[in-house]
């Protein structure tokens, strides 16, 4: 079970109403690196990972929602006061007709979320593997956002998120080496 | 010696469209070349820690890197 604290793992501070930028950021909620996918994948594959790894992927994995906290917290704030028309301008129209200013899972060219962006091969190191690929996939969508953004106080927040891919995939990485470490093989140096 | 960035130049030729984007760059943080992290490494004070995303300077990649020559830093204008 979980706990829920009524806070974002980090402050979210929106400078302007900038719908053209949500447009961008909801790859990172709905798509197929993004943090719904990744917390999905964590908490599925750890049922069938030795046991020594399981409690790293239930906390990167819980940790994953409240990263996707964070980026729905700012697809929100982007867009809830945006005018009908300033949507439209955004390429936002499509969403506009059939959600009005709700969010929903779909990557930044709409396409909807589907199970088919996680795996879980049931092997462990293909799926550390996988997970690793998806820490790094998510670290280069949150650098080519904030290249995009010319919002100081989203990209603040946006440069911690791409921090914690790096130590996600750091930890899934040294995960892969408690796996393949041999005891009782005589160490050389 | 580890570089969190690096860069190469790719071919343009003189009837390629659009202005050279060059050099071309892409990331390569800590967590490429730590391996299984040792103990007792430096810590960042707890305040830091909250801000940087992470308790430990060996694991710390700032973006976009100063002078890096990141995309957005190497087109003009």
């Amino acid at each position: 079970m979980w706990y829920y604290e009524k806070k974002l793992q980090y402050p979210v501070k929106v400078t302007e109403c900038n719908p053209r930028l949500a447009k961008y950021l909801v790859e990172q909620y709905g798509g197929a690196d993004g943090e719904l996918s990744a917390a999905l994948r964590y908490l599925n594959q750890r049922y069938t990972i030795p046991d020594k790894v399981i409690g790293l992927l239930t906390d990167i994995g819980t940790e994953e929602f409240a990263h996707l906290e964070m980026i729905a917290t700012m697809i929100y704030k982007l867009t809830k006061d945006a005018t009908p028309e300033q949507m439209k301008e955004a390429g936002l129209g499509a969403h506009f007709a059939n959600h009005d200013h709700a969010l929903f899972y779909n990557n930044a060219a709409g396409t909807p979320w589907t199970a088919t962006y996680i795996a879980a091969k049931g092997d462990p190191i293909a799926d550390l593997y996988e997970d690793i690929a998806a820490e790094e996939k998510a670290r280069a969508t949150y650098q080519w956002i904030i290249n995009m953004s010319d919002d100081p106080c989203l990209n603040d927040s946006l440069k911690f998120l791409r921090e914690r891919e790096v130590v996600h995939s750091q930890r899934f990485r040294e995960a892969v080496e408690i796996l393949k470490f041999e005891r009782d093989r005589k160490q050389y140096f | 010696m580890y570089t969190p960035v690096k860069c190469y130049q790719p071919y343009y030729s003189p009837f390629d469209p659009c202005p050279p984007r060059t050099p071309i760059c892409y990331a390569t943080p800590p967590n490429l070349y730590l391996g299984f992290q040792q103990p007792n490494l430096p810590q960042y004070s707890l305040k830091e820690a909250l801000y940087k995303g992470t308790l430990w300077p060996s694991l710390y990649d700032p973006y976009p890197l100063e002078g890096g020559g990141y995309r957005e830093q190497s087109t003009e204008g």
